[in-house]
Protein backbone atom coordinates (compact mmCIF):
# COMPACT_ATOMS: atom_id res chain seq x y z
CA UNK A 1 0.00 0.00 0.00
CA UNK A 2 0.99 3.52 -1.00
CA UNK A 3 2.19 6.16 2.06
CA UNK A 4 -0.82 8.29 3.09
CA UNK A 5 -0.41 11.44 1.91
CA UNK A 6 -2.36 13.86 4.15
CA UNK A 7 -4.58 16.87 2.46
CA UNK A 8 -4.05 20.08 3.54
CA UNK A 9 -5.71 23.44 3.19
CA UNK A 10 -4.09 26.37 3.66
CA UNK A 11 -5.61 30.19 3.87
CA UNK A 12 -3.20 32.57 3.39
CA UNK A 13 -3.80 35.93 3.57
CA UNK A 14 -3.17 38.38 0.15
CA UNK A 15 -0.38 40.67 1.91
CA UNK A 16 1.99 38.67 3.56
CA UNK A 17 1.71 34.59 3.61
CA UNK A 18 0.18 34.54 -0.18
CA UNK A 19 3.42 36.52 -0.80
CA UNK A 20 5.55 34.24 1.21
CA UNK A 21 4.13 31.06 -0.40
CA UNK A 22 4.49 32.76 -4.24
CA UNK A 23 8.41 33.53 -3.19
CA UNK A 24 8.59 29.91 -2.22
CA UNK A 25 7.58 29.21 -5.84
CA UNK A 26 9.24 31.63 -7.75
CA UNK A 27 12.46 30.97 -5.91
CA UNK A 28 12.45 26.95 -6.77
CA UNK A 29 11.88 25.92 -3.04
CA UNK A 30 10.89 22.41 -3.28
CA UNK A 31 7.92 21.70 -0.47
CA UNK A 32 5.33 19.09 -0.84
CA UNK A 33 2.15 19.07 -2.68
CA UNK A 34 0.32 18.35 0.16
CA UNK A 35 -1.22 21.87 0.23
CA UNK A 36 -4.52 23.31 -1.49
CA UNK A 37 -3.76 27.11 -1.41
CA UNK A 38 -7.09 29.55 -0.81
CA UNK A 39 -5.93 33.09 -0.98
CA UNK A 40 -8.06 35.56 1.54
CA UNK A 41 -7.95 39.28 1.82
CA UNK A 42 -6.48 38.88 5.51
CA UNK A 43 -5.61 36.08 8.09
CA UNK A 44 -8.74 37.81 9.88
CA UNK A 45 -11.13 37.15 7.08
CA UNK A 46 -11.14 33.35 8.00
CA UNK A 47 -14.24 32.42 9.61
CA UNK A 48 -13.74 29.28 12.40
CA UNK A 49 -16.37 27.53 10.13
CA UNK A 50 -14.51 27.73 6.90
CA UNK A 51 -12.46 25.47 9.11
CA UNK A 52 -14.64 23.80 10.29
CA UNK A 53 -16.31 23.07 7.09
CA UNK A 54 -12.47 22.05 5.71
CA UNK A 55 -12.19 19.35 8.50
CA UNK A 56 -15.89 17.98 7.38
CA UNK A 57 -14.70 17.70 3.22
CA UNK A 58 -12.12 15.50 4.02
CA UNK A 59 -9.24 17.77 5.43
CA UNK A 60 -6.26 16.25 7.06
CA UNK A 61 -4.75 20.01 8.47
CA UNK A 62 -5.55 23.30 8.25
CA UNK A 63 -2.85 26.08 8.17
CA UNK A 64 -4.03 29.44 8.41
CA UNK A 65 -0.72 32.02 8.21
CA UNK A 66 -0.86 35.81 8.20
CA UNK A 67 1.39 38.62 8.65
CA UNK A 68 3.45 38.92 11.80
CA UNK A 69 1.93 40.27 14.97
CA UNK A 70 2.40 42.61 15.99
CA UNK A 71 2.15 45.44 13.43
CA UNK A 72 2.38 43.71 9.81
CA UNK A 73 -0.83 43.71 9.31
CA UNK A 74 -2.19 45.32 6.31
CA UNK A 75 -5.62 46.15 7.92
CA UNK A 76 -3.82 46.98 11.40
CA UNK A 77 -5.87 43.94 13.97
CA UNK A 78 -6.63 41.44 11.68
CA UNK A 79 -3.92 38.79 12.97
CA UNK A 80 -4.61 39.21 16.36
CA UNK A 81 -8.03 38.64 15.48
CA UNK A 82 -7.26 35.55 14.03
CA UNK A 83 -5.06 34.74 17.13
CA UNK A 84 -7.36 34.81 19.35
CA UNK A 85 -10.11 33.26 16.57
CA UNK A 86 -7.71 30.54 16.02
CA UNK A 87 -6.97 29.77 20.09
CA UNK A 88 -10.54 29.24 20.89
CA UNK A 89 -11.08 27.08 17.88
CA UNK A 90 -7.87 24.83 19.32
CA UNK A 91 -9.60 24.55 22.49
CA UNK A 92 -13.01 23.82 20.96
CA UNK A 93 -12.09 21.03 18.67
CA UNK A 94 -9.71 19.64 21.32
CA UNK A 95 -13.27 19.01 23.26
CA UNK A 96 -14.17 17.18 20.29
CA UNK A 97 -11.70 14.97 20.29
CA UNK A 98 -9.57 16.11 16.73
CA UNK A 99 -5.96 16.61 17.88
CA UNK A 100 -4.60 19.88 17.53
CA UNK A 101 -1.77 19.14 15.65
CA UNK A 102 -3.75 19.40 12.74
CA UNK A 103 -4.20 23.28 12.88
CA UNK A 104 -1.86 25.43 12.84
CA UNK A 105 -0.92 29.69 12.73
CA UNK A 106 1.97 31.02 11.07
CA UNK A 107 2.90 34.62 10.66
CA UNK A 108 5.08 34.52 7.30
CA UNK A 109 6.18 37.86 5.69
CA UNK A 110 6.26 38.30 1.81
CA UNK A 111 10.05 37.50 2.64
CA UNK A 112 9.59 34.69 3.53
CA UNK A 113 9.20 32.06 1.16
CA UNK A 114 12.07 29.73 2.76
CA UNK A 115 9.88 29.69 5.96
CA UNK A 116 6.65 28.98 4.14
CA UNK A 117 8.55 25.63 2.95
CA UNK A 118 9.80 24.56 5.89
CA UNK A 119 6.13 25.34 7.72
CA UNK A 120 4.51 22.61 5.16
CA UNK A 121 6.94 20.21 5.15
CA UNK A 122 7.12 19.67 8.78
CA UNK A 123 3.00 19.94 8.99
CA UNK A 124 3.18 16.71 6.22
CA UNK A 125 5.83 14.87 7.86
CA UNK A 126 3.33 15.48 11.31
CA UNK A 127 0.64 14.98 9.73
CA UNK A 128 1.51 11.41 8.07
CA UNK A 129 2.94 10.29 11.43
CA UNK A 130 -0.45 11.13 12.58
CA UNK A 131 -2.74 9.78 9.95
CA UNK A 132 -5.86 10.61 8.31
CA UNK A 133 -8.04 12.40 10.00
CA UNK A 134 -10.88 10.88 11.75
CA UNK A 135 -13.36 13.54 10.24
CA UNK A 136 -12.20 12.31 7.14
CA UNK A 137 -15.42 11.41 3.98
CA UNK A 138 -17.51 12.51 7.29
CA UNK A 139 -15.52 10.11 9.27
CA UNK A 140 -17.23 8.60 12.78
CA UNK A 141 -17.78 11.65 13.95
CA UNK A 142 -20.94 12.14 11.67
CA UNK A 143 -23.90 10.15 11.25
CA UNK B 1 -65.07 23.29 6.19
CA UNK B 2 -63.64 20.04 7.68
CA UNK B 3 -62.00 20.62 11.42
CA UNK B 4 -57.77 20.41 10.92
CA UNK B 5 -56.52 17.00 12.31
CA UNK B 6 -53.60 18.29 14.38
CA UNK B 7 -50.94 16.17 16.30
CA UNK B 8 -48.32 16.69 19.18
CA UNK B 9 -45.45 14.49 20.02
CA UNK B 10 -42.33 14.42 22.09
CA UNK B 11 -39.22 12.91 21.90
CA UNK B 12 -36.21 13.47 23.42
CA UNK B 13 -37.05 16.15 25.47
CA UNK B 14 -37.77 17.67 28.70
CA UNK B 15 -41.60 18.13 28.54
CA UNK B 16 -41.23 22.09 28.65
CA UNK B 17 -42.17 22.58 24.51
CA UNK B 18 -45.63 20.66 26.11
CA UNK B 19 -46.03 23.39 28.41
CA UNK B 20 -44.78 25.40 25.98
CA UNK B 21 -48.44 24.82 24.04
CA UNK B 22 -50.73 25.25 27.02
CA UNK B 23 -48.88 28.56 27.75
CA UNK B 24 -50.94 30.00 24.69
CA UNK B 25 -53.22 29.98 27.27
CA UNK B 26 -56.92 31.16 26.02
CA UNK B 27 -55.86 30.76 22.88
CA UNK B 28 -55.80 26.67 22.59
CA UNK B 29 -59.55 27.38 22.32
CA UNK B 30 -59.26 29.41 19.05
CA UNK B 31 -57.15 26.03 17.84
CA UNK B 32 -59.74 23.61 19.21
CA UNK B 33 -62.19 25.46 17.40
CA UNK B 34 -60.66 25.13 14.05
CA UNK B 35 -58.66 22.01 14.65
CA UNK B 36 -59.24 18.55 16.51
CA UNK B 37 -56.12 17.05 18.34
CA UNK B 38 -55.95 13.35 17.02
CA UNK B 39 -52.72 12.49 19.06
CA UNK B 40 -51.13 14.39 21.87
CA UNK B 41 -49.70 11.35 24.27
CA UNK B 42 -49.13 14.02 27.64
CA UNK B 43 -52.56 15.03 27.29
CA UNK B 44 -54.57 11.64 25.29
CA UNK B 45 -55.12 8.29 26.16
CA UNK B 46 -53.96 7.20 22.68
CA UNK B 47 -51.71 4.34 21.29
CA UNK B 48 -49.24 4.22 18.76
CA UNK B 49 -50.36 1.54 17.08
CA UNK B 50 -53.84 4.06 16.67
CA UNK B 51 -51.22 6.50 14.47
CA UNK B 52 -50.27 3.64 12.93
CA UNK B 53 -53.63 2.58 11.43
CA UNK B 54 -54.22 6.12 10.59
CA UNK B 55 -54.47 6.75 6.38
CA UNK B 56 -51.15 8.51 5.30
CA UNK B 57 -51.33 11.86 5.23
CA UNK B 58 -54.49 12.26 7.33
CA UNK B 59 -52.78 14.52 10.52
CA UNK B 60 -52.86 18.03 8.85
CA UNK B 61 -50.15 19.30 10.99
CA UNK B 62 -47.70 18.05 13.46
CA UNK B 63 -45.88 19.94 15.78
CA UNK B 64 -42.88 17.24 16.80
CA UNK B 65 -40.74 18.40 19.57
CA UNK B 66 -37.21 16.36 20.83
CA UNK B 67 -34.35 15.18 19.65
CA UNK B 68 -34.17 11.66 17.95
CA UNK B 69 -31.74 9.68 20.72
CA UNK B 70 -33.39 5.94 20.59
CA UNK B 71 -35.01 4.18 18.12
CA UNK B 72 -38.47 5.02 19.27
CA UNK B 73 -37.94 8.91 18.95
CA UNK B 74 -36.52 7.76 15.55
CA UNK B 75 -39.45 4.98 14.55
CA UNK B 76 -42.00 8.27 15.66
CA UNK B 77 -40.86 10.57 13.50
CA UNK B 78 -40.64 8.40 10.60
CA UNK B 79 -44.37 7.06 11.46
CA UNK B 80 -45.59 10.69 11.79
CA UNK B 81 -43.97 11.60 8.94
CA UNK B 82 -45.94 9.44 6.72
CA UNK B 83 -48.95 10.33 8.47
CA UNK B 84 -48.82 14.48 8.21
CA UNK B 85 -49.08 16.31 5.44
CA UNK B 86 -46.81 19.51 7.59
CA UNK B 87 -44.28 18.46 10.24
CA UNK B 88 -43.18 21.41 12.28
CA UNK B 89 -40.34 20.68 14.33
CA UNK B 90 -41.45 22.55 17.17
CA UNK B 91 -38.40 23.69 19.71
CA UNK B 92 -34.51 23.71 20.12
CA UNK B 93 -34.56 19.58 20.15
CA UNK B 94 -36.22 18.80 16.77
CA UNK B 95 -34.63 21.78 16.11
CA UNK B 96 -31.33 22.00 16.62
CA UNK B 97 -30.69 19.00 19.24
CA UNK B 98 -30.63 21.77 22.12
CA UNK B 99 -29.11 20.08 25.56
CA UNK B 100 -29.98 16.44 24.77
CA UNK B 101 -27.68 16.75 21.86
CA UNK B 102 -24.67 17.99 24.15
CA UNK B 103 -24.73 13.87 25.32
CA UNK B 104 -22.92 14.00 21.57
CA UNK B 105 -19.61 14.70 23.34
CA UNK B 106 -19.84 10.96 24.70
CA UNK B 107 -21.20 7.92 23.33
CA UNK B 108 -23.58 5.36 24.28
CA UNK B 109 -20.96 3.13 26.33
CA UNK B 110 -20.07 6.89 27.95
CA UNK B 111 -23.27 7.48 29.14
CA UNK B 112 -24.03 4.62 30.47
CA UNK B 113 -21.37 3.92 32.68
CA UNK B 114 -21.56 7.34 34.20
CA UNK B 115 -25.93 7.24 35.02
CA UNK B 116 -25.78 3.28 35.47
CA UNK B 117 -22.58 2.68 36.99
CA UNK B 118 -20.56 6.13 38.35
CA UNK B 119 -23.53 8.61 39.89
CA UNK B 120 -22.80 8.89 43.45
CA UNK B 121 -26.35 7.84 44.26
CA UNK B 122 -26.12 4.94 42.17
CA UNK B 123 -25.40 1.42 43.29
CA UNK B 124 -25.23 -0.89 40.87
CA UNK B 125 -22.20 -3.63 41.10
CA UNK B 126 -23.14 -6.23 38.75
CA UNK B 127 -22.89 -2.80 36.31
CA UNK B 128 -26.14 -3.46 35.40
CA UNK B 129 -27.23 -1.24 32.18
CA UNK B 130 -29.60 -1.50 29.51
CA UNK B 131 -29.22 -4.12 26.84
CA UNK B 132 -32.11 -5.12 24.10
CA UNK B 133 -33.41 -7.68 23.85
CA UNK B 134 -33.27 -9.28 26.99
CA UNK B 135 -34.46 -12.73 28.09
CA UNK B 136 -36.64 -13.54 30.73
CA UNK B 137 -38.69 -16.76 31.70
CA UNK B 138 -41.71 -15.13 30.19
CA UNK B 139 -40.21 -14.51 27.02
CA UNK B 140 -38.35 -11.92 25.17
CA UNK B 141 -38.50 -8.03 26.15
CA UNK B 142 -37.10 -5.30 23.72
CA UNK B 143 -36.80 -2.30 24.60
CA UNK B 144 -35.82 1.28 22.31
CA UNK B 145 -32.13 1.29 21.49
CA UNK B 146 -30.28 3.86 22.44
CA UNK B 147 -27.81 5.90 19.82
CA UNK B 148 -24.43 7.11 20.28
CA UNK B 149 -25.31 10.27 18.66
CA UNK B 150 -28.67 12.48 19.24
CA UNK B 151 -29.43 13.65 15.59
CA UNK B 152 -32.28 16.34 14.70
CA UNK B 153 -35.77 15.79 13.39
CA UNK B 154 -34.32 17.26 10.07
CA UNK B 155 -31.42 14.56 10.07
CA UNK B 156 -34.23 11.77 10.27
CA UNK B 157 -36.66 12.70 8.16
CA UNK B 158 -38.07 15.85 5.86
CA UNK B 159 -38.91 18.79 8.20
CA UNK B 160 -41.18 21.50 6.83
CA UNK B 161 -41.36 24.37 8.93
CA UNK B 162 -39.01 25.01 11.98
CA UNK B 163 -40.12 26.74 15.24
CA UNK B 164 -37.04 28.03 17.18
CA UNK B 165 -36.60 28.25 20.81
CA UNK B 166 -36.75 26.74 24.50
CA UNK B 167 -39.12 26.71 24.49
CA UNK B 168 -40.52 27.90 21.56
CA UNK B 169 -41.45 31.68 22.65
CA UNK B 170 -46.02 31.83 22.82
CA UNK B 171 -46.14 34.67 20.80
CA UNK B 172 -44.23 33.20 17.79
CA UNK B 173 -46.66 29.81 18.63
CA UNK B 174 -49.62 32.21 18.28
CA UNK B 175 -48.46 33.32 15.18
CA UNK B 176 -48.25 29.98 13.77
CA UNK B 177 -51.12 28.59 14.88
CA UNK B 178 -52.63 31.35 13.23
CA UNK B 179 -50.86 30.90 9.86
CA UNK B 180 -51.63 27.59 10.13
CA UNK B 181 -54.98 27.47 10.28
CA UNK B 182 -55.54 30.50 7.97
CA UNK B 183 -53.27 28.15 5.31
CA UNK B 184 -50.68 31.42 5.30
CA UNK B 185 -47.69 29.48 5.85
CA UNK B 186 -44.42 30.96 4.25
CA UNK B 187 -41.92 28.55 1.76
CA UNK B 188 -41.44 25.06 2.90
CA UNK B 189 -38.67 25.01 5.37
CA UNK B 190 -38.61 28.48 6.65
CA UNK B 191 -37.76 29.16 10.61
CA UNK B 192 -40.72 30.84 11.82
CA UNK B 193 -39.30 33.87 13.89
CA UNK B 194 -38.13 36.84 12.89
CA UNK B 195 -34.96 37.61 11.13
CA UNK B 196 -33.08 39.56 13.27
CA UNK B 197 -30.85 38.79 16.18
CA UNK B 198 -31.45 39.01 20.08
CA UNK B 199 -29.69 42.00 19.95
CA UNK B 200 -32.38 43.85 17.92
CA UNK B 201 -35.16 43.26 20.79
CA UNK B 202 -33.13 43.82 23.56
CA UNK B 203 -33.19 46.88 25.12
CA UNK B 204 -30.25 46.98 27.11
CA UNK B 205 -27.75 50.16 26.09
CA UNK B 206 -24.95 49.29 23.45
CA UNK B 207 -21.67 51.41 22.79
CA UNK B 208 -18.52 49.91 22.43
CA UNK B 209 -17.88 46.09 22.05
CA UNK B 210 -14.11 45.45 24.35
CA UNK B 211 -13.79 43.29 26.69
CA UNK B 212 -10.74 42.28 29.21
CA UNK B 213 -12.12 40.06 31.61
CA UNK B 214 -14.85 37.55 31.09
CA UNK B 215 -17.05 37.17 34.17
CA UNK B 216 -19.30 34.23 34.88
CA UNK B 217 -23.11 34.80 35.70
CA UNK B 218 -22.25 34.31 39.30
CA UNK B 219 -19.18 36.54 39.61
CA UNK B 220 -20.96 39.86 38.58
CA UNK B 221 -24.51 41.74 39.60
CA UNK B 222 -24.76 43.28 36.33
CA UNK B 223 -25.49 47.25 35.73
CA UNK B 224 -29.25 46.67 34.53
CA UNK B 225 -29.44 49.19 31.31
CA UNK B 226 -25.73 48.00 29.85
CA UNK B 227 -25.09 45.16 27.29
CA UNK B 228 -24.14 42.24 28.99
CA UNK B 229 -21.36 41.47 26.64
CA UNK B 230 -20.00 44.95 27.19
CA UNK B 231 -19.80 44.38 30.81
CA UNK B 232 -17.82 41.01 30.37
CA UNK B 233 -20.50 39.00 30.78
CA UNK B 234 -21.08 36.06 27.86
CA UNK B 235 -24.01 36.60 25.80
CA UNK B 236 -25.03 34.76 22.97
CA UNK B 237 -27.24 37.43 21.55
CA UNK B 238 -25.50 38.51 18.99
CA UNK B 239 -25.38 34.90 16.77
CA UNK B 240 -29.42 33.95 18.05
CA UNK B 241 -32.28 34.53 16.28
CA UNK B 242 -34.74 36.49 17.76
CA UNK B 243 -38.16 36.15 18.33
CA UNK B 244 -37.97 35.52 22.49
CA UNK B 245 -38.72 39.67 22.89
CA UNK B 246 -34.99 39.33 24.66
CA UNK B 247 -36.88 37.61 27.59
CA UNK B 248 -33.82 36.66 29.86
CA UNK B 249 -31.80 40.11 28.97
CA UNK B 250 -34.86 41.49 30.03
CA UNK B 251 -34.17 39.72 33.77
CA UNK B 252 -30.74 39.92 33.95
CA UNK B 253 -29.51 37.27 32.39
CA UNK B 254 -27.71 36.42 28.94
CA UNK B 255 -28.78 35.05 26.23
CA UNK B 256 -27.63 31.40 25.65
CA UNK B 257 -28.49 30.73 22.18
CA UNK B 258 -31.82 28.68 22.36
CA UNK B 259 -33.09 30.87 19.25
CA UNK B 260 -30.99 29.14 17.13
CA UNK B 261 -28.73 30.77 14.62
CA UNK B 262 -29.50 33.84 12.56
CA UNK B 263 -30.53 33.08 8.56
CA UNK B 264 -27.34 32.80 6.38
CA UNK B 265 -24.94 32.09 9.39
CA UNK B 266 -25.75 28.70 10.01
CA UNK B 267 -22.69 27.99 12.16
CA UNK B 268 -24.07 29.82 15.55
CA UNK B 269 -21.30 28.60 17.41
CA UNK B 270 -18.48 29.48 15.13
CA UNK B 271 -20.47 32.83 14.31
CA UNK B 272 -20.19 33.80 18.04
CA UNK B 273 -16.68 32.23 18.93
CA UNK B 274 -15.48 34.76 16.23
CA UNK B 275 -17.66 37.42 17.35
CA UNK B 276 -16.35 37.21 21.26
CA UNK B 277 -12.47 36.52 20.27
CA UNK B 278 -12.24 39.81 18.15
CA UNK B 279 -13.67 42.30 20.98
CA UNK B 280 -11.37 40.24 23.50
CA UNK B 281 -8.55 42.29 24.82
CA UNK B 282 -9.04 44.93 22.07
CA UNK B 283 -7.04 47.52 24.42
CA UNK B 284 -4.20 44.91 25.43
CA UNK B 285 -4.03 44.56 21.66
CA UNK B 286 -2.66 48.93 21.45
CA UNK B 287 -1.58 48.90 24.99
CA UNK B 288 0.66 46.35 25.60
CA UNK B 289 -0.23 43.15 28.36
CA UNK B 290 -1.08 41.44 25.06
CA UNK B 291 -1.11 37.36 26.31
CA UNK B 292 -4.15 35.44 24.17
CA UNK B 293 -3.46 32.15 25.79
CA UNK B 294 -4.47 34.00 29.00
CA UNK B 295 -7.58 36.18 27.22
CA UNK B 296 -8.72 33.06 25.09
CA UNK B 297 -8.28 30.43 28.55
CA UNK B 298 -10.70 32.76 30.37
CA UNK B 299 -13.77 30.77 28.23
CA UNK B 300 -13.74 27.35 29.80
CA UNK B 301 -16.11 25.57 27.90
CA UNK B 302 -16.37 26.41 24.03
CA UNK B 303 -18.54 23.37 23.29
CA UNK B 304 -20.84 24.09 26.07
CA UNK B 305 -20.82 27.90 25.15
CA UNK B 306 -21.22 28.12 21.80
CA UNK B 307 -23.16 25.10 21.00
CA UNK B 308 -25.28 24.74 23.89
CA UNK B 309 -28.17 24.10 22.12
CA UNK B 310 -26.71 23.29 18.12
CA UNK B 311 -24.20 20.96 18.49
CA UNK B 312 -25.68 18.21 16.72
CA UNK B 313 -26.78 20.36 14.11
CA UNK B 314 -23.20 21.83 13.30
CA UNK B 315 -21.09 20.96 11.09
CA UNK B 316 -19.13 18.62 13.38
CA UNK B 317 -21.72 17.49 15.35
CA UNK B 318 -20.32 15.04 17.83
CA UNK B 319 -17.10 14.17 19.22
CA UNK B 320 -14.87 11.77 17.67
CA UNK B 321 -15.61 8.45 18.33
CA UNK B 322 -12.94 5.74 18.93
CA UNK B 323 -13.05 2.99 16.90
Amino acid sequence: MSEFEPTIIGFLCNWCAYAGADLAGTSRIQYPPNIRIIRVMCSGRVDPAFILEAFKDGADGVLVAGCHLPSDCHYLSGNFKAQKRFILLENMLSQLGVEPERLRLEWISASEGDKFAAVVKDMVTKLKKLGPSPLKNGGNAIG
Amino acid sequence: MDKLKFAFYWAASCGGCEIAVLDINEKILDVVAKADIVFWPVAMDIKYKDVEAMPDKSIDVCLFNGAIRNSENEHMAKLLRQKTKVLVAFGSCAHEGCIPGLANLHDRKEIFERVYCETPSTKNPDKVVPASPVKVKEGELDKPEFYDTVKTLDQTVDVDYYLPGCPPPVDLIVNALDAITKGELPPKGAVLAPSKSVCDECPRKKEQKKISKIYRVYEKAPDPEKCLLEQGILCMGPATRAGCGAQCLNVDYPCTGCGGPCPNVPEQGAAMLSALASILGVEEEKEGGYDPEKLINQIKDPVGTFYKYSLPHSIINRKVMKK
